[in-house]
This record gives structure tokens, sequence and C-alpha cells, in this order.
């Protein structure tokens, strides 16, 4: 249908899959550190789509606004990275960390650092682990939090960005109690996503043929 | 009398790595996989394995859920639970079931203290 795509074989997809498997779960393990109680997990589901459909998957889920931690991320494939919670899933999640004591008031002052904070934590467990996996490393720049809905956050209507990918990650997590839904999006361009793809095949040729 | 190891894991590559860590180990063992906890239970089923290897972070039924009925059903049986996810709580949970935890991704040198336990405990219960 369309001649920009990138098409994964069963292996390159099952390995991706686990890449971001083993990246969220350590990612999880830091979260844990943070709140200080068990973080439960759903095993992720992996795609790669166009922006538009990875803005409209989450449209179809979500009818609420939506709050995103986003990063920049640079290396052999570059591109940003978000976190994306439904907001009133940004709050709890802000209160899962600082605990009930606190006032709504002060809570929210400090929600977009918490929030910052969290989300380079599991954006950079993902990220990084990742990488080494692939044996590369990544430059992350600093966190930034956004708000709107998911075409906003995907630059639906940014033209000049045709041609990139949505990496797109779907996961479940509760923390303490609650229960928090997050969605984990790479956007990348289709020259960072062929860079992907053959790393991928690197991982794998060395999986196969290494016996160490 | 051979040793047969039963490797589950949803990812197929991640059973790849196990399974060579496993034949760098131990060449003289036979190697099972399954890609899910219901296949695992109907391979147990029929056929004598010895030893476990689960991942955790499973589609259905997760590998401590998995390693749970193993366990009640076997148990002497040397399992180990292998998972990125390195939470005090699931750590505590796999000991509790008398399991060994494993980190991700698996490499020889993390799994060798398992598999030469393993090979220890099934030699010492087959003199």
């Amino acid at each position: 249908m369309t001649d920009d795509t990138i098409d994964l074989n069963e292996l390159e997809r099952d390995a991706l899959t686990e890449l971001v498997n083993i990246g969220v779960s350590r990612a999880a393990a830091s979260l844990r550190k943070m709140v200080e109680k068990e973080v439960i997990l759903s095993v992720p589901s992996v795609e790669i789509v166009t922006r538009k459909s990875a803005a409209s998957l989450i449209g179809q889920r979500e009818s609420e606004a939506l709050i995103a931690v986003q990063q920049q991320f640079e290396g052999p494939f570059s591109g940003r990275a978000l976190l994306i919670f439904p907001q009133s899933n940004g709050l709890s999640l802000v209160r899962a960390i600082v605990g009930d004591e606190m006032e709504e008031a002060e809570l929210l002052e400090m929600e977009d650092e918490a929030l910052a904070e969290t989300g380079n934590v599991i954006l950079n467990g993902c990220l990084g682990s990742m990488a080494n996996m692939l044996q590369h490393s990544l430059k992350m720049s600093l966190p930034d939090v956004l708000r709107g809905d998911s075409s906003l956050l995907f630059e639906v209507y940014n033209r000049s960005g045709e041609g990139s990918f949505v990496l797109f990650l779907y996961i479940n997590f509760s923390v303490r109690e609650r229960d928090i839904r997050g969605y984990i999006a790479m956007i990348m361009d289709l020259p960072s996503m062929e860079k992907l793809k053959q790393l991928i095949g690197d991982f794998i040729d060395r999986v196969m043929t290494d016996t160490e | 009398m051979t040793v047969t190891v039963l490797v589950v894991d949803d990812s197929k590559l991640a059973r790849i790595v196990a399974g060579k860590a496993i034949a760098a180990l131990q060449p003289d063992w036979t190697r099972v996989e399954a890609g899910s906890a219901a296949d695992a239970l109907t391979l147990v089923g029929s056929q004598h394995i010895d030893v476990a290897i689960l991942d955790f972070n499973m589609p259905d039924k997760d590998g401590l859920e998995l390693a749970s009925e193993l366990r009640s059903a076997h148990p002497h049986m040397p399992i180990a639970v292998i998972t990125a996810n390195v939470q005090d709580e699931i750590v505590a949970r796999v000991r509790a079931l008398n399991a060994t935890f494993v980190a991700k991704p698996v490499t020889q040198d993390a799994l060798s203290p398992f598999i030469a336990g393993a090979a220890l405990r099934l030699k010492k219960a087959g003199t």
C-alpha cells in the first residue's frame, strides 16, 4: 500500500520485542526503587506504524487529554522517545512516587518535574538497555513534558516529517494499587528505522554465531 | 542417563540464546523448548524433564505461575526463572518457590551457577 515502509521478518520482530521487553523490565525495576513498591508490568506489544496510525491508535483508546515526557535520542539511529499517559494517570503516577500525604496544590506544582524525572528513568532504562544490547550508544537529551492530544504529540500535521515512523510499544503497568497505563513511542525517520533494522540483524547474527 | 532441560520463553530468539548457553555448559544435555506456559505443561506431562528454565514475562501465564505449578508436581526439579525485571518482590517469589533467579540477557556466565548446581543435584539423586 505504501512505498516507504519497514518490513521486519519474524525473527527480527521477535528480537525487537525481546529487546524492548528487557528494556522495559529494567525500567520497571528502576521505577520500583522510586515508588518503593512493586511495579507490575504487562508483556509489551510492539508495532511499527506511521505517525498518523500511532495517533489514531491512542486516540481510539483514550478519550481524555494526554500527557507525555519526551526525550530526543541521537546515535546510530536518532529520533524522539515519548512516554505517554492519559492526563489523570500522570498525576496518579506522581502520587505513587511522592506518597499520599502531599497536598493537592503542592502535588500539582511539582507534577511536571516529577513526571520528567520518572519519564527519564523509564525512557533511559528502556533505550539504554536496547542500545547496550545492540552494542551502540545513544545520547539522550533532557526530558520535556508535553500536553495535548495524540495528533499533537505525534505532530501529525507537520508535513516535513512525512516519512517518519513510530516504533510503538503498548504496556500496562500498575504501581502501588494504582492502575496506570502508558505507551512508549519512538519516532524515527526512515533512515534511522533502517539502521535500527540493520542493528537488529547484527544482534541476531551475534546471537546465532557467538558461542561464548 | 541423559539429562533433559526444558526452556520456556515466548521469544524464539531468547530460547536460542538460552539454548546455546546450555549447550556450551552441558553439551550432553538434551534440550527441549516451549513457547508458552501451556505448551510447557503439555510437554512436562508427556515426557520426562529434569531441569526447567522459564522466562518470567510471558503472555497468559507468566514464568512464576508456571514455576509454582511445576514445583508442586516436581518438588525436587531444578527450576530457574529468567528476567531483566530485578525487582525485590519478583526475586523473593522466585526464591520462595525454591527456584533460582537468573538475570536477562542470559549469558553462559549468568547461567553457569544454576546449571552446575542442577547437574550436581541430579547426579546426587541418581546415585
